[in-house]
């Protein structure tokens, strides 16, 4: 039970990007289409979960004041290995996902989770953890990209959704529409907070 | 590339923060007060200057001749961090008055992708030698002029009334969309 609860943890009540408001630079930037959102969540949790497996199996072996730049160096490799693996496999992602692959280095998520569990749990649950987090992430780009996708172009995945007549707000896949599409899906989200917290008082 | 149409481009047309979305952390998290956001401002056009002097010199003098050009993400993200620790100890040293006001925000830098990010594009670019210091000093600068006008909204927004649900970061997000619709106008210009 509790495994499955490392596991589920970071898809709802500690999503990374929703709840604890980190990564946001490839959250706002790669979600232009959900293709590219599914690209970059599942390269992310790739990264993470090796991260976090392999941190929390040295967590031992380093020392506590050179700890930073050995994750670091740790989750560049596997960024390194993710963007190699992707300009062979999936190069047309790979093309528009462009600087932002680099830059999951720095995504803050990584190195938040290897500092705040990897280096003070064990493998085991270390790697659902990275699984849960990543998913997570996967699951707020992806309903981010599915509003700007929808409103920028009228399309899902490639296919027509609204009808032809439909004028699609260019807007929406551009820089403005991501930080208004998550402004909004945060209040929203604040919204929902108030009403269960308000129920659990009338319950309580 | 003239120096004027570099500088148009990369501190308005391609801003960052608001048309190229990197550097978000910092935009958020020190925007609240106008002195913090120039401190940090400023600490951001120093290192992003100095990150892309030195990551062009290593792509072009070590990583492309000895034909090692798949650790560029480590080689890069190592050469910040340790230059971020090298000029927090140096300015401790030579100026003690400038640490006091950049000191907190500089360990903040290596985890800013605007500055990874900066260096990565130079190299993609193509851009010479000159052409990418310049390019990092006014993406810097690009990234000050934002973070400042947002702590000034921020500023002014605490005594706004603003709906219970939108307080906080909602707002925040908001405000930086409608921002960035405005430097999308600058978009246009063709120089």
């Amino acid at each position: 039970m509790s495994s499955f609860k490392e596991l589920t943890k970071g898809l709802v009540k500690e999503n990374p990007v929703f709840v604890m408001a980190l990564g946001l630079c490839p959250t706002l930037a790669t979600s232009t289409s959900i293709v590219n959102a599914v690209g970059m969540g599942l390269a992310a949790t790739f990264v993470l979960l090796c991260s976090n497996i392999l941190i929390s199996m040295i967590k031992d072996l380093v020392p506590s004041k050179v700890r930073i730049p050995c994750y670091i160096v740790l989750i560049a490799s596997f960024t390194t290995i993710v963007d190699m693996l992707m300009e062979a496999f999936v190069p047309a992602v790979h093309k528009s996902l462009g600087v932002f692959i680099p830059l999951i280095v720095v995504n803050c998520i990584i190195l938040g989770r290897a500092e705040a569990f990897a280096s003070k749990n064990n493998v085991w649950n270390s790697a659902l953890d990275g699984i849960g987090m990543g998913l997570g992430f996967t699951l707020a780009l992806v309903v981010i990209a599915f509003f700007r996708e929808l409103l920028g172009t009228g399309q899902l995945l490639g296919f027509q959704i609204a009808p032809l007549s439909y004028q699609p707000v260019l807007v929406a896949i551009l820089a403005p529409g991501a930080f208004l599409t998550l402004g909004l899906i945060m209040s929203i989200i604040s919204i929902m907070k108030k009403k269960s917290q308000s129920g659990q008082e009338i319950r309580g | 590339m003239n120096i004027f149409a570099l500088s148009v481009s990369a501190i308005l047309v391609n801003n960052f923060i608001l048309s190229r979305i990197m550097g978000l952390c910092p935009y958020i998290g020190v925007s609240k007060k106008l002195d913090s956001a120039f401190g940090m401002g400023m600490a951001v056009i120093f290192v992003m200057t100095l990150a892309s002097t030195i990551t062009w010199i290593i792509q072009h003098y070590l990583l492309v001749p000895f034909n090692i050009g798949y650790l560029q993400t480590i080689a890069f993200i190592l050469t910040i961090a340790s230059l971020v620790q090298f000029v927090e100890m140096v300015i401790q040293k030579m100026a003690p008055a400038l640490y006091k006001s950049l000191g907190v925000y500089l360990p903040l830098i290596t985890t800013n992708c605007a500055v990874l990010g900066v260096s990565i594009i130079n190299i993609n670019d193509g851009l010479s030698f000159i052409e990418s210091v310049l390019n990092g000093f006014l993406g810097g600068v690009g990234f000050t002029l934002v973070l400042i006008i947002m702590a000034g909204l921020r500023e002014r927004l605490e005594k706004a009334e603003i709906p219970e649900h939108m307080q906080g970061m909602p707002i925040a997000f908001i405000l930086a969309g409608s921002m960035a619709l405005a430097f999308l106008g600058f978009s246009g210009l063709k120089i």
